[in-house]
């Protein structure tokens, strides 16, 4: 199989080359490093992806809590993540670092927020 | 009317004036006042729920709210007052600023200020889609604080015109969030987004990229219906024939940012017709003494590390300005050369280390960076690419400018 990539690791974004098996690079061009070849793989044989989106919040002075993995995950987990996280609803006031859930779908990744909402004062 | 004295006056709380504030604190001045209009501080990044920022600065990747709440964490520890719901109706020449705050009209007195307006996006009425007027037109960064802020799912079935950071950062989002995006539509022959937003956004998710083609129309009476879209030639026109109806009820737009230079205006500051900012010294001061500028008010930006950084040095200059120290010795020209859409400050002394920012014409590869005075080069910068999305800055030292006439960046 072949394919080709712009490397995202710095400013330079090598047009690679790859032509790949299964499980190992056979040909790669382009890379003027090796960072390109580490790149390449990973993004062939395990992507990962930070994620973030955003968690229902009770009595915050936002509706909203925008959250994040605390770690990359695999790339085909993101829809199925989204799906753990949908329904999810915590209560303000809320810091940047809590953790809202841990070890999601046993990744070995916690969902933590990103930002401080306090709690709505009610008049 | 309250009346209000200060040293350093600084206009919008967003990155840019967060940081202006704190640089300014630290070299000490204490009578300063950080005016912005929205219920909080941070600016766009309170809606920026996305990793990138800080990778120049923190050495990290941090999200918008992560990579602000350190700045006003900083603010708040150094006690620098601010005033929020307040914004300013009118600035003169003598830095008088009047502003519209919860409590009254207050007229603030100056010494020095910095302009921290930000940009605002480019709407349909400024590149004058035709068709009809439904809903559900919207620019991404609406689309953005809809979904992000107030938890409202403006649409399912998206057409993204333009392909700028803005917009690739939204077709994610809107797939994240179960709507389809049919198509990210761009004119010119490139992605105006930064390459890691295209892979991680539009390559990610199969979401396909239309080069040179534009919408030519809307359709739908009261919610969008549907776009046409068309091939485009070299000059921008559709290509009669090409054109192709894709159904949908949503069309965002993310054609571009305008920085908000309307109350620079009133205080006579001269603007760059191309960067739509005002044209300043190495200092970041404008051509009203003690004004400055910085951020996307100054030019757009595609990191805010850079914002950052640039109102670093805004907020140290008006700290020199109020403490008699800015010596305003800038009368050599800098101008874009060949390649160059435009580059920044536009004046220099010639006895200061200077850095410079620009931004190139169109993408390439294997290019140098000339300056030069007259016909004498005075350094070449090589780049393995270059892109008109991605600014470029480099460090000139003042050896490098001694009796420099007038000085020219070119694309070699």
């Amino acid at each position: 199989m072949k394919k080709k990539f712009v490397c995202i690791i710095c400013p330079n974004g090598c047009e690679i080359e790859v032509k790949y098996s299964e499980e190992e690079i056979e040909k790669i061009s382009g890379n003027l490093c090796e960072k390109g070849l580490d790149y390449v793989k990973k993004e062939l044989f395990s992507p990962e992806r930070g994620l973030t989106s955003s968690v229902n919040l009770k009595n915050g002075l936002l509706p909203l809590v925008s959250v994040k993995t605390s770690k990359p995950i695999p790339k085909e987990k993101i829809f199925a993540l989204m799906d753990e996280i949908a329904d999810i609803e915590i209560e303000a006031p809320v810091k940047i670092g809590d953790i809202i859930v841990k070890d999601i779908l046993g990744t070995g990744v916690d969902i933590i927020v990103t930002k401080n909402v306090d709690k709505r004062i009610h008049s | 009317m309250i009346k209000k004295e200060v040293d350093i006056a600084i206009i919008g709380g967003g990155p840019t004036g967060l940081s202006a504030a704190i640089s300014a604190r630290k070299e000490g001045i204490d009578n300063i006042l950080l005016i912005e209009r929205n219920e909080n501080l941070g600016g766009i990044l309170n809606q920026c729920i996305h990793e990138g920022f800080g990778i120049e600065i923190f050495e990290e990747t941090l999200t918008g709210p992560e990579y602000m709440q350190r700045f006003i964490d900083k603010v708040e520890q150094l006690k620098i007052p601010y005033m929020l719901n307040s914004m300013v109706l009118d600035i003169n020449k003598k830095k008088e600023i009047i502003v519209c705050s919860p409590e009254d009209l207050i007229k603030v007195k100056a010494k020095a200020v910095v302009l921290a307006m930000g940009c605002r996006e480019r709407t349909r009425g400024n590149i004058c889609i035709p068709g009809t007027r439904p809903s559900g037109v919207y620019t991404a960064g609406c689309a953005q604080n809809f979904i992000n802020l107030k938890n409202y799912m403006v649409g399912k079935r998206v057409v993204v015109l333009g392909s700028g950071d803005i917009g690739l950062i939204m077709a994610r989002r809107f797939k994240l969030e179960g709507a389809e995006v049919l198509a990210v539509v761009e004119i010119l022959p490139y992605s105006s987004g930064l390459p890691r937003n295209v892979v991680q956004c539009l390559e990610d998710y199969d979401i396909p990229l239309y080069l040179k083609h534009t919408v030519v129309n809307v359709v739908g009476r009261k919610r969008v219906e549907g776009v046409i879209i068309a091939k485009v030639d070299e000059r921008w026109r559709p290509v009669k024939g090409t054109e192709k109806k894709i159904k949908c009820d949503t069309l965002l737009l993310s054609v571009g940012l305008i920085p908000e230079n309307e109350l620079s205006k009133m205080a006579g500051i001269s603007l760059d017709p191309i960067t739509n900012g005002s044209r300043v010294t190495e200092n970041l001061e404008t051509n009203i003494k003690g004004i400055f500028a910085c951020g996307n008010v100054l030019h757009v930006h595609d990191l805010v590390d850079y914002v950052t950084l640039e109102a670093e040095l805004a907020g140290k200059s008006a700290a020199a300005f109020v403490k008699g120290e800015l010596r305003n010795e800038s009368n050599i020209k800098v101008t874009a050369g060949n390649g160059i859409r435009y580059v920044l400050p536009h004046l220099i002394s010639g006895k200061n280390d200077v850095k410079f920012s620009l931004r190139v014409m169109c993408p390439d590869r294997n290019r140098k960076i000339v300056v030069k005075d007259g016909e004498k080069i005075l350094t070449k910068i090589p780049k393995m690419r270059v892109n008109p999305s991605e600014m470029i800055q480099f460090n000139l030292k003042k050896e490098y400018l001694e009796d420099v006439k007038e000085l020219r960046v070119e694309l070699e």
